[in-house]
């Protein structure tokens, strides 16, 4: 009974009508709590005793980061889904999560290695932190590897679905090994940031930036999912339909 | 011993039987441990060939070849079986499927990561690690190759059957090698320092463990999807 | 006037400050781009694929 919604999300037609009645709502609560992020951060927050304006780079860079875990673990527990049910609806979430946790990865890095250099004096420091994150960049183009490599599609949504599963395993292995190995190599002191009690003139755009960037990520993973439905699909009525009315949407939005 | 064989039989039976196909095929076991050997010379002719200055770098020549030749060994772990269709018949032999890769792994890694750590005193020694430390060297590389095998399985059956599988093997194991190469490379710094190496050595035989108890449930799983 | 030129400024962090916030504006696009591409994409091998099952039958 509890169970019903999964039992319903689980079935493709269902699933696409949901994604596509959701999308605007999401992808507009997105926009709307990130351009007010961006303000507030970037115009109204106050700047920082200790780091000027430059804090501000956080504003991106912390929810880039918490993008690309979170966005891994969705990959991965949707794998972890799809192959223990045989749900392709799962396979397709988890699918769509590797570009946007590949490119928000990418972002973190950037963005904390333009933080960086301000703040430490250079652009890379072997940090624990931005170890990790770069070994996880590379975990993203592993598994986007992979699958393109496969032809086929349910196995490529197989074999995809165990590495990540295999990946998330050993996230936490790596960065515990990361940091136990910066402990041993004594790297300079890395700047501390002061005590955790942010104002909250400065917290609050920054709690809107992650909510903005977790409902931009669950749009665009539904808005790929919905795409990657419609190429495991083989037959039914409720494609010709789905279909029919998606290429009249684009064509008239063109 | 009648009726079906016990498990430890199995093992034994797919073990003496890789052995034997190995040894016939001839020395293509032993370019791994050539491969070894010609990267770990290129550290003295491209970074010092000074014995004192080379020590400082000999844990990372020795961890860094050991794995990119682990590597290059993997493509021989199931492509022929998976050619000729010896994996199908054991995913349907009933058989738990991961022992038997096990077992396949354990031979892979008796063919081409023993050697290496066999070879490794020597190869350290060129390096410029003192004599004494040598013999400590070698319980790392055992500990840290026979992960990197299981590691390695786990890619080699992921990629099976593909045309472009080797750079991708790469891309997929290497990160998921971090573990093992931090801690081993870790001890064994210590041990030419000539410090205690304990922790990270419990450290690498605790990943070691986790390996060897769940490796051979991603690998069947792989396998199972590729041959399927 | 003077407030908006400081503003850019960003102390003198302005460099940092504007790449970090370009690129991730930047990315977002580019996401939406793609995640845009790859439906219309699917969509018209789902449709194609149907038209060829019909004028099979």
């Amino acid at each position: 009974m509890t169970w019903l919604w999964f039992h319903k999300l689980a079935s493709p037609p269902h699933f696409y009508r949901i994604a596509g009645r959701w999308l605007p709502w999401l992808g507009w609560s997105a926009a709307v709590l990130g351009v007010t992020g961006l303000v507030w951060g970037l115009v109204l927050a106050p700047s920082d005793y200790q780091q000027g304006e430059g804090y501000r780079i956080l504003y991106v860079h912390a929810p880039s980061a918490w993008l690309s875990t979170f966005t891994y673990t969705t990959m991965a527990v949707s794998a972890a889904v799809g192959l223990v049910w045989r749900m392709n609806v799962a396979h397709s979430v988890s699918a769509s999560c590797a570009p946007l946790g590949a490119s928000f990865t990418f972002v973190a890095l950037a963005t904390g290695s333009l933080w960086g250099k301000p703040m430490w004096g250079t652009w890379w420091e072997w940090d624990p932190r931005l170890t990790s994150e770069l070994l996880l960049l590379f975990l993203y183009l592993g598994y986007m590897g992979l699958r393109s490599a496969i032809e086929d599609q349910t196995r490529a949504d197989r074999v995809c679905a165990l590495l990540a599963i295999v990946g998330v395993v050993n996230v936490p292995i790596i960065y515990y090994s990361v940091e136990w190995w910066n402990s041993l190599h004594q790297a300079p002191s890395v700047m501390k940031f002061g005590k955790p009690t942010m104002p909250a003139s400065m917290l609050v755009p920054l709690l809107m930036m992650f909510a903005a960037g977790t409902l931009f990520a669950a749009t665009m993973v539904l808005m790929r999912a919905r795409g990657e439905i419609l190429r495991r699909e083989r037959v039914g009525t409720w494609l010709e339909a789905a279909v029919g009315e998606s290429v009249a949407l684009t064509g008239e939005k063109r | 011993m009648s009726g079906t064989p016990s498990l430890f039989e199995m093992a034994r039976l797919q073990m003496v039987r890789d052995l034997r196909l190995a040894l016939r095929r001839g020395g293509e076991w032993l370019q791994p441990l050539v491969f070894f050997l010609v990267i770990t010379t290129l550290f003295p002719l491209t970074f010092d060939s000074q014995l004192s200055r080379l020590r400082d770098v000999a844990p990372a020549a020795l961890w860094v070849s050991a794995l990119l030749s682990s590597l290059l060994a993997l493509e021989l772990l199931f492509r022929d079986d998976a050619l000729d269709g010896t994996l199908e018949q054991l995913a349907v032999s009933g058989t738990p499927l991961s022992w038997v890769l096990l077992a396949k792994t354990a031979v892979h890694w008796l063919l081409t990561g023993l050697p290496l750590v066999l070879m490794a005193p020597v190869v350290a020694g060129a390096l410029g690690a003192p004599y004494e430390a040598i013999p400590g060297l070698l319980l790392p590389l055992a500990l840290g190759s026979i992960t990197l095998s299981l590691i390695g399985a786990i890619g080699a059956a992921l990629t099976l059957g593909l045309r472009r599988g080797g750079v991708l093997l790469g891309l997929l194991t290497l990160p998921l090698t971090v573990p093992v190469m931090i801690f081993g490379a870790g001890a064994s710094v210590r041990i030419i320092a000539g410090q205690s190496a304990a922790g990270p050595l419990y450290l690498l035989a605790a990943v070691a463990v986790l390996a060897l108890a769940l490796a051979p449930l991603a690998i069947a799983a792989a396998v199972r999807i590729n041959v399927e | 006037m003077e407030a908006f030129l400081t503003w850019l400024a960003m102390g003198k962090y302005a460099l940092y400050v504007w790449s970090s916030f370009g690129l991730t504006v930047a990315v977002v696009l580019l996401n939406i781009h793609w995640a845009r591409r790859s439906f219309r994409d699917a969509s018209e091998v789902a449709r194609r694929r149907l038209a060829m099952r019909r004028s099979d039958q």
